[in-house]
C-alpha cells in the first residue's frame, strides 16, 4: 500500500507540473497577474509530493520491501541501512527520481530567492522548469517506475547493491554531480524566460548570475567527488578515465564556465548577449545529454545503467523538445539583441572571449571524442574506442593556452587596455614563474620533468599575477586593510576560483610527473622499494564483513628506515552476489598518497598487490575546492541584491502600467 | 544572411539527435525475439545417424532441444549434464547438431557418449535459422504439443539445470495438469 | 567606423585562426588514437598485423585461464565460439575477471604472434554484456549472453 502511496504522490506531482508548465506562462503571455502568481504555490507542491514520493522509495528500502521491484534489484537484507537508502540512488529509476526532486528544491529555491524580481519573469522561469519537471516525471511514469512491484510473489531477499557503490563517496557523489547538473536547467530557464519575454537587456543576467555561479560550484565539486570516489574505489590509480560517463559532466562544465565568464561580459557590458544565451542553453544541453548517455546505453562504461533502448528513446525525444525547441526560439529572438558597447583588441571583453572560444573548443573535443565511436560505427559498421591519449592530445595544449590567458584576464580593464601597461605587470611574473617551473620540481623532488616545470610555471603565473594584482589594487589607498575590505566580494571569488585553477594544475603536473606504480608478488616477509618508499608486506588474515568475507594483507610502509604506517587493503567476496572486490588501503597525505591494491593469493601463500605512490594528488581535489568555493562567494556579492531591488522597482511600474493599459 | 547564422545551432542540433537517434538501435544488446510460445518451425531433414526426420517424430512429451557441435567447447562442459539427464529417462534430450560435419558429429557422439534421443543434423544452419539460434551451445525446453516454451543460451550445468529448468518444467506439467 | 571594422576583423581572424588550429589538431589526435576493434576469428584469419595496436573482444574460455606461481604473468583464451586467441598479460587482473565471462582486451601481436596484452577490462555484470564482446559473439555467429527467464518472457 505504502509504495502506491508513492507513485500516487508522482502523479500528483506529475499533474502540477503541468499546471506550472502551463498557467504561470499563459499568465505572463497575456499579463494576467493571478497565473502569474500561482508559480510560487504550484511550484511548492511540486516539490512537496515529490519529496514524499522519495521519502516513501526510502522508506520501502529500509524495510526491506522487496515486493517493489526497484528495491529487490538494489538491496537485500544484510546490506547496512545507510547503504539501503542511499540505494536509493543505486539504479536507474530511483537515481532518476532523485534527479526529478533536485530539479523540484532548485525550483523551490527560484521561488524563495526570486522576491526581488518581477513576477512575469519569475513565472516564465518557473513555468519552464515545470515544463521540464513533467516531462522528466512522465519518463519515469511511462518507463522506469521505480515503484513497480512483483506480483503475485517478491522474492524472499533482494539482489544486492552493485558492491562498488557501498561507499561513502557513493552516497555524496550523485546527489552533488545532480544537483549541479540540474542547477544548469535553472541557468537555462532563465535564459528561455528572457527570450520569451523579449526583455533582452542585461538584467537577466544579473538575475541568474548568482545561479549559475552556484550551480557551477556545485558541478565542479559533483565532478571531483566523482574523480575522488573513482581514483579510491575503481583502485586503478588514476583520477581521470576520459570515460564516455565522466565526460558529459566534463562537457557541462566546460560549457558552464564558458558561461559564468561570458555572463559578466553581458552583465556588465551588455554585450555577447546571444552567446550568452546560446552557452546557457548549451551547459543545459550537456546535461540532458549525459542523462541520455548514462541511461540509453548508448556508450557502454563503467557506470552505465543496464541500457534500454525505449528510454533512449523517450529522453532523446525530451532532448529534441527542449534543446531543439530553444535552439529554434533563439534563431528567431537573438536577432533582436543588439549590442551597442565597443571594445578594443586588447581588452577584457577580448581576453574573455577568448577563454570562451577556449572552453567551447575543449568541450567540443570531448564531446567529439566520446560519440566519435558510435558515429563511425554507424557509418561502417567497425566498433573502434577512443583511448585517452586522444583527450589528453587535445585538452592539455587548450588548457595551458587557456590558463596562459586566465592570468591576464583580471588584469585588464573593459574596454581598453594599454599594452604599456601589461607588460610592465606581468614583465616579472613571467620570469619569475619560469624560474619557479625549473626550481620547485627540482628543489622538492629532485627530479627534472616537462610537465612539472610547465605546471608549476603556469601555476605560478596565475598566482604571481593576482597577487600582483592585489597589490596594485589596493597601492594608492591610505590603508592596505581598508582598501582589501573595500574590494567587492565578487572579485575575491574570481581571484579564489583562478587560485584553484593554479593549485589543480600543480596537483595534475606533478602527479602525472612523479606517480609510480608497480604490481608485485610478495610472499610474507617480502618486501619491495618504490620511489623511496619500502613497503613490506607482512602477511595476510582473513575477515568478515556484514555482508561479505575476505581477506586482508598487512603491509608496512617506511621511507628512510622510519615507519610510516601501516596499509591493510582487502579483497572481499560479496555474498549476496558472489562478486569480488578490492578494497585498496590508503595512506593519504597533503603531498602525497601511497595506497596498494590487492590481487590474489597464490598456492605458496605470496599475494599479488599493486603499489601506488602519488605525489600531490589531493591538490586536484583541493583545487576543485577552491574554484567552488570561489563561485560561491562571487554568488554572495550583494550588488546583486542592491541591484535588484531597483530594478524591482522599475519593473514594478513598468508592469503596473503594462496591467493598466490592458485592462 | 546575418539572421541565418542564428540557425546554424539549431540545425547541427537536429543533426546530431538523428546521429543519437541512429546511435541508440546501433546495438541491441538483448537477444532478438525468439520462438518463446510458438511451435517449432517445420523441418524435413536427416538425424546424424542418417535417418529422416521431421516434426512428427518429435517426442510428444516435454523434451529438450539442445544445438550442440563437434566445434563446440562449451557443449562438453554441459555434456555431463544432458548425459545424466538422458540416464535418468525423465525428460528426452533431443540435438541439434548446429553447422557441422556428419562425419565430426558422429566421431563426436562416440567419443563423448550420446545423450539424444536423436539428433536432427543441421548442416547448413537453415533449421537453426529458422529457430533463431545464437549459437551453440544454446537449449530449449519443447512442450508436448510441440511448442517452444523456453530458452536458455549457453552452457546448461547443474545450476542452470536446477534454477531454471526444474521450475519451469514444474510450472508446465502443472499447467497440463490442469488443463486435464 | 573604419577603425572599429578593423577592430572586428582583427577578431574574427583571431577567432578563426584558433578554430582551425583546433580542428586540425583534433583530427590529427583523432586519427592517431584510433584503436580498431576485432574478434578472435578475424585474429586467427590473420586480419591484424604484428605490432598493431588493437582491441579484442570475447569471452573468458571455461578451463583455460593459467597463471604463474611466481610472478603475475597469466595467459587465458579469448573466444567467440568458433575461434580463440591466447592471451598473454602480466599484471592483477580487474575484479570481475572470470571464466565464462566477457573480456575486453587491448594489446598488440608481437613479433613471435603472441598476442601481448597491455590491459585486461572486464567492464560487465550479471545484466550487462560490452558491446564489444557481444559483437565478437555476433560476428561468429555465437553467443552466451546471460541467462533467459521463463519469467520474463
Amino acid at each position: 500500500m505504502i509504495p502506491e502511496l508513492g507513485q500516487f504522490s508522482l502523479i500528483l506531482a506529475f499533474c502540477l507540473s503541468v499546471l506550472l508548465g502551463t498557467l504561470p506562462l499563459i499568465g505572463a503571455s497575456r499579463n494576467h497577474l493571478l497565473w502569474m502568481n500561482l508559480c510560487r504555490p504550484l511550484t511548492a507542491g511540486v516539490f512537496v509530493f515529490l519529496g514524499i514520493s522519495i521519502s516513501i522509495l526510502a522508506y520501502a528500502f529500509a524495510t526491506d520491501d522487496f515486493s517493489v521491484q526497484f528495491v529487490a534489484q538494489h538491496s537485500n537484507t544484510l546490506l547496512p541501512i545507510q547503504y539501503k537508502l542511499t540505494a536509493v540512488w543505486g539504479g536507474h529509476e530511483g537515481s532518476f527520481l532523485l534527479w526529478t526532486f533536485m530539479l523540484g528544491g532548485w525550483m523551490l529555491a527560484v521561488s524563495v530567492f526570486s522576491k526581488s524580481m518581477p513576477i512575469d519573469f519569475v513565472a516564465r522561469v518557473l513555468g519552464v522548469l515545470g515544463i521540464l519537471c513533467a516531462a522528466y516525471i512522465l519518463f519515469m511514469l511511462a518507463t522506469s517506475n521505480p515503484f513497480d512491484r512483483i506480483v503475485p510473489l517478491p522474492p524472499a531477499d533482494g539482489a544486492d547493491l552493485n558492491s562498488a557503490l557501498q561507499d561513502f563517496g557513493f552516497i555524496i557523489h550523485p546527489p552533488t554531480l545532480y544537483m549541479g547538473y540540474v542547477g544548469f536547467s535553472v541557468v537555462f530557464a532563465f535564459a528561455i524566460a528572457a527570450l520569451l519575454s523579449g526583455r533582452l537587456d542585461a538584467a537577466w543576467a544579473r538575475w541568474s548570475r548568482p545561479w549559475a555561479n552556484v550551480a557551477w560550484a556545485i558541478l565542479t565539486i559533483g565532478i571531483a567527488l566523482g574523480s575522488w570516489w573513482a581514483y579510491y574505489e575503481l583502485g586503478w590509480g588514476g583520477w581521470w578515465a576520459w570515460d564516455p560517463v565522466e565526460n558529459p559532466p566534463l562537457i557541462t562544465w566546460l560549457f558552464g564556465t564558458a558561461l559564468i565568464h561570458s555572463l559578466a561580459v553581458t552583465e556588465k557590458r551588455g554585450i555577447f548577449k546571444s552567446w550568452t544565451v546560446l552557452l546557457a542553453i548549451l551547459a543545459f544541453s550537456g546535461s540532458l545529454l549525459g542523462t541520455f548517455i548514462t541511461r540509453s546505453g548508448l556508450l557502454t562504461s563503467v557506470h552505465a545503467f543496464a541500457s534500454d533502448p525505449t528510454r533512449g528513446f523517450f529522453i532523446l525525444v525530451i532532448l529534441g523538445v527542449a534543446v531543439g525547441g530553444s535552439l529554434l526560439l533563439f534563431a528567431l529572438r537573438a536577432p533582436m539583441m543588439k549590442s551597442e558597447a565597443r571594445f578594443d583588441l586588447v581588452s577584457r571583453e577580448v581576453l574573455i572571449l577568448g577563454n570562451n572560444v577556449l572552453l567551447v573548443v575543449a568541450a567540443a573535443s570531448v564531446f567529439l571524442g566520446t560519440l566519435f565511436p558510435m558515429v563511425y560505427q554507424a557509418i561502417t559498421d567497425d566498433l573502434i574506442s577512443i583511448g585517452p591519449p586522444y583527450f589528453n592530445a587535445i585538452f592539455v595544449p587548450l588548457m595551458i593556452l587557456l590558463v596562459l590567458l586566465l592570468a591576464v584576464g583580471p588584469l585588464c580593464r573593459w574596454k581598453r587596455t594599454s599594452i604599456a601597461y601589461l607588460s610592465r605587470q606581468l614583465g616579472k611574473v613571467v620570469l619569475a614563474s619560469l624560474a619557479l617551473g625549473v626550481l620547485i620540481p627540482l628543489v622538492v623532488l629532485l627530479e627534472f620533468s616537462l610537465a612539472a616545470t610547465v605546471s608549476v610555471a603556469l601555476a605560478a603565473w596565475i598566482s604571481l599575477s593576482l597577487l600582483g594584482d592585489l597589490a596594485n589594487k589596493t597601492a594608492n589607498k591610505s590603508s592596505r586593510a581598508k582598501a582589501l575590505k573595500a574590494l567587492p566580494l565578487s572579485y575575491y571569488g574570481m581571484q579564489i576560483a583562478h587560485l584553484g585553477a593554479a593549485v589543480m594544475l600543480i596537483g595534475i603536473g606533478l602527479t602525472s610527473a612523479f606517480s609510480y606504480e608497480k604490481s608485485v608478488l610478495l610472499s610474507p616477509g617480502q618486501s619491495i622499494d618504490l620511489g623511496n618508499y619500502v613497503f613490506m608486506f607482512n602477511g595476510s588474515t582473513a575477515v568478515t564483513g556484514p555482508n561479505y568475507v575476505g581477506n586482508e594483507a598487512d603491509i608496512s610502509v617506511s621511507k628512510n628506515d622510519r615507519p610510516i604506517g601501516n596499509l591493510k587493503p582487502q579483497r572481499r567476496l560479496y555474498l549476496a552476489s558472489g562478486t569480488p572486490s578490492t578494497e585498496m588501503a590508503i595512506d593519504a597525505g597533503f603531498f602525497r598518497d601511497l595506497f596498494v591494491t590487492l590481487g590474489e593469493e597464490k598456492e605458496s601463500g605470496a599475494w599479488s598487490m599493486t603499489i601506488y605512490v602519488k605525489p600531490f594528488i589531493r591538490w586536484i581535489w583541493l583545487g576543485a575546492i577552491f574554484m567552488a568555493f570561489g563561485g560561491v562567494i562571487a554568488a554572495g556579492d550583494k550588488r546583486y541584491r542592491r541591484l535588484r531591488k531597483r530594478e524591482l522597482e522599475r519593473a514594478a511600474t513598468e508592469l503596473s502600467g503594462e496591467l493598466q493599459t490592458a485592462s | 544572411m546575418s539572421k541565418l547564422k542564428y540557425y546554424i545551432p539549431v540545425i547541427s542540433f537536429f543533426a546530431l539527435a538523428l546521429v543519437l537517434w541512429r546511435g541508440l538501435y546501433l546495438d541491441p544488446k538483448e537477444l532478438p525475439s525468439m520462438l518463446i510460445d510458438k511451435p517449432m518451425p517445420p523441418f524435413a531433414l536427416t538425424t546424424v545417424a542418417g535417418s529422416e526426420v521431421a516434426n512428427e517424430d518429435l517426442p510428444d512429451q516435454i523434451f529438450l532441444l539442445n544445438v550442440w557441435g563437434s566445434y563446440c567447447l562449451p557443449c562438453l562442459i554441459e555434456h555431463p549434464t544432458l548425459m545424466r539427464l538422458s540416464e535418468e529417462g525423465d525428460i528426452p534430450v533431443v540435438g541439434v547438431n548446429y553447422r557441422d560435419r556428419q562425419d565430426l558429429a558422429v566421431d563426436w557422439l562416440e567419443d563423448n557418449g550420446n545423450p539424444f534421443a536423436f539428433s536432427i543434423l543441421d548442416e547448413d544452419g537453415r533449421f537453426g535459422i529458422d529457430l533463431g539460434v545464437y549459437g551453440a551451445p544454446e537449449t530449449y525446453l519443447v512442450d508436448e504439443n510441440g511448442v517452444i516454451r523456453f530458452r536458455h543460451v549457453s552452457v546448461l550445468d547443474e545450476s542452470v539445470w536446477e534454477e531454471e529448468f526444474v521450475p519451469a518444467i514444474a510450472e508446465l506439467r502443472g499447467e497440463s495438469f490442469g488443463n486435464e | 567606423m573604419e577603425l572599429h571594422r578593423r577592430k572586428r576583423l582583427g577578431i574574427i581572424l583571431f577567432i578563426t585562426a584558433g578554430l582551425s588550429v583546433a580542428i586540425g589538431l583534433t583530427l590529427y589526435a583523432l586519427s592517431q588514437n584510433i584503436d580498431l576493434f576485432f574478434t578472435p576469428t578475424q585474429i586467427a584469419a590473420g586480419e591484424v598485423q604484428a605490432g598493431q595496436r588493437i582491441r579484442v573482444g570475447g569471452m573468458v574460455k571455461e578451463g583455460s585461464f593459467v597463471s604463474a606461481e611466481d610472478s603475475l604473468k597469466v595467459s587465458f583464451a579469448a573466444t567467440d565460439y568458433a575461434n580463440d586467441v591466447t592471451i598473454y598479460y602480466e599484471g592483477i587482473l580487474p575484479d570481475l575477471f572470470r571464466e565464462g565471462q566477457g573480456v575486453v582486451v587491448e594489446g598488440a601481436i608481437d613479433a613471435a604472434g603472441l598476442f601481448q596484452a597491455s590491459r585486461v577490462l572486464a567492464k560487465h555484470d550479471e545484466n550487462y554484456m560490452s558491446v564489444e564482446v557481444k559483437a565478437a559473439l555476433d560476428a561468429a555467429g555465437a553467443t552466451a549472453e546471460n541467462h533467459t527467464s521463463l519469467a520474463e518472457n
